[in-house]
């Protein structure tokens, strides 16, 4: 007890800045690895100098890989925080967008929104915003209730949402014949190859206000933890809270999935491995799993770049190969 | 005597069904008063409805001379603290996080405590006796050792008021003893009035000042329990036979069952 201190600030602090620190070597490796050798020496040389002599390289780095480095941290931080919201909300280990569908309903409303032609900002993000809801009502209605099933009938009920919106995606898909197949289905894998610096330049405009804000919230979560009975005797407004967090992380996650398309089981993995490290208390892992699920995700998105030989896989491909074995294991582990 | 709860014909029922039935009553500052009654009897609502939990609406509820209309909700959560008969514990807190958790009312935005809620959790860990668990996570505990946890977090909250819902329930036998005197040293030391929801009726018995007996949510008796656990009284409430003496220990009542002897 005298030894372990509980000065939570000041472990927020140090755990928040070890965390950016991995995150900026995180983004120094993506920035210099690629199909492009030499990133490095010619980082080291921007470092240096301000400014480098092989100005081919000097634009891969800076027009290609520094947006796409940017926007991959920001849908790692957002599905992350996402997840860890949806677990504290629903006490429910097992929660993610993904798994839950939200993903999924907002997915539908992107490919609405591409095939009337509508821009990707505002239009599809609106659109994908309104699917995402829908399918959030849906879950909300579905958890509701005094049922001992809850747990199982959760994630029962989001394999289903997520079926239905697949094949809703599909019938979508089938329908159309021309050039904008291929956009949408690599869209749909999840994919960061399109993105640029207007685009990174849009989602901090959008996701940083609720970072904050989901960070103010954080304590509330830990009390939200041990029982709605006591978080209302504690003084937390339960209705209020539950509805502002989970409107904003759907808010959140339809921005993403509207720019880069389905990303899954993200939320699962990183605030998981963050609980194991760190332990439970939320005012420590809100901006941890920012921060980590950035890094995670940089570190996935750079792998989907260089694994393949020739051009590279949908980053949803490689988050969803380490993500569903994760699943299962907890699955299990929680079953018992 | 100043009055910690008072309550005024309240009401309160489930869609149509009356729970709590036009019921009037006060609980005395710093005094031990007990809540039983028969399964259903709306004892856990009752419970529920003085901490804010439930709503009511119909009726009158003073908290410390002060209608709890005109508490705001942290106002209210740092004169009540609820100890609940069961938590979730999926997501597995420390025992000191979790008592930590007590001063929640009393921070700022950021909700960061500050070294005067340390201490105060510390001492709140002291009196509860749990230093030697103090590292460990929720679900490495007894249900004895986590009752413990949740009563310290009560205490952390610096309340006047604690309320308890059945916190002896499926305890042993050291352990439901380590929890009423827990209580009681809380109301002698520290002033604080308990009130506690409850089926074991010999506990009651022996550490209640007042006792309340709900049935089909109204009032059957109220008093101290030599008034309220009495032959007549019990057998109309509870519709079984029993046997009553006064325990070997002191001047309360003692309850003892007698096996086949109901009705319905």
């Amino acid at each position: 007890m005298n030894k372990k201190t509980p000065v939570v600030l000041k472990r927020m602090i140090f755990i928040s800045l070890s965390f950016l620190l991995l995150l900026a070597g995180a983004m120094l490796i993506g920035l210099s690895m690629g199909s492009t050798k030499g990133g490095f020496k010619a980082i080291w040389e921007f470092v240096v100098s301000g400014s480098a002599d092989d100005s081919v390289l000097n634009a891969i780095i800076w027009q290609i890989r520094f947006p796409r480095v940017l926007v991959a941290a920001l849908v790692g931080a957002t599905l992350s925080v996402g997840g860890l919201i949806f677990q504290a909300i629903l006490k429910n280990p097992l929660a993610e967008p993904y798994i839950l569908g939200i993903s999924g309903g907002s997915a539908i409303g992107a490919i609405i929104g591409i095939l009337i032609g509508l821009s990707r900002f505002p239009g599809i993000n609106i659109i994908a915003f309104s699917g995402s809801i829908v399918t959030l009502l849906l879950i909300l209605v579905m958890s509701s209730g005094k049922s001992t099933l809850i747990k199982d009938s959760l994630l029962l009920s989001g394999v289903m949402v997520n079926a239905f919106c697949s094949a809703v995606i599909m019938f979508l898909i089938s329908l159309t014949q021309d050039f904008r197949l291929h956009n949408i289905m690599f869209w749909l894998m999840g994919d960061l190859s399109s993105s640029d610096l207007y685009q990174a330049k849009i989602l901090m405009l959008m996701l940083f206000p609720c970072f904050i804000l989901i960070f103010l919230y954080s304590n509330t979560m830990n009390l939200l933890l041990l029982g709605n009975e006591l978080a209302i005797t504690m003084g937390v407004n339960i209705k209020a809270v539950t509805m502002t967090l989970l409107v904003v992380t759907t808010f959140m996650v339809s921005a993403i999935v509207s720019q880069c398309g389905l990303i899954g089981f993200v939320g699962l993995v990183t605030p998981h491995l963050l609980r194991l490290l760190l332990g439970s208390d939320h005012r420590i892992l809100v901006p941890a799993c920012i921060l980590g699920g950035s890094t995670y995700m940089v570190i996935c998105d750079l792998l989907a770049r260089i694994l393949p030989a020739h051009g590279e896989m949908p980053v949803g491909v490689i988050t969803a190969m380490i993500g569903a074995p994760i699943f299962i294991i907890l699955l299990k582990k929680t079953k018992t | 005597m100043t009055i910690a709860i008072d309550v005024k014909k309240l009401n309160f029922s489930y869609k149509t069904m009356p729970v709590i039935d036009n019921i009037s009553f006060c609980v005395k500052k710093g005094e031990f008063f007990v809540i039983i009654g028969p399964n259903g009897s709306g004892k856990t609502t009752l419970m529920k409805t003085i901490s804010g939990i439930e709503k009511f609406k119909k009726g009158k509820m003073n908290i410390l001379n002060k209608s709890v209309k005109k508490y705001s909700k942290r106002m209210l959560a740092k004169k009540i603290a609820f100890v609940p008969q069961t938590v979730p514990i999926d997501f597995p807190f420390t025992v000191t996080e979790m008592v930590l958790t007590g001063r929640a009312p009393y921070l700022g935005i950021f909700g960061f405590e500050g070294k005067k809620d340390i201490k105060i959790a510390k001492d709140a860990i002291a009196f509860t006796e749990i230093e030697h668990i103090a590292d460990r996570k929720l679900n490495q505990l007894s249900g004895g050792e986590r009752q413990r946890a949740f009563i310290a977090r009560a205490i952390c909250q610096k309340p006047q008021i604690i309320l308890l819902d059945e916190p002896t329930a499926s305890l042993d036998l050291a352990h439901q003893i380590k929890v009423m005197d827990l209580m009681e040293k809380l109301k002698i030391e520290k002033g604080i009035t308990v009130v506690m929801v409850s089926h074991d009726l010999n506990l009651a018995s022996m550490y209640g000042d007042t006792i309340l007996l709900l049935k089909k949510g109204k009032i059957k008796s109220i008093g101290c329990p030599k008034e309220v656990i009495t032959y007549d009284i019990l057998k109309k409430t509870y519709n079984c036979e029993l046997y009553l003496d006064t325990s070997p220990m002191g001047k309360f009542p003692r309850i003892t069952l007698i096996p086949g002897k109901y009705s319905r």
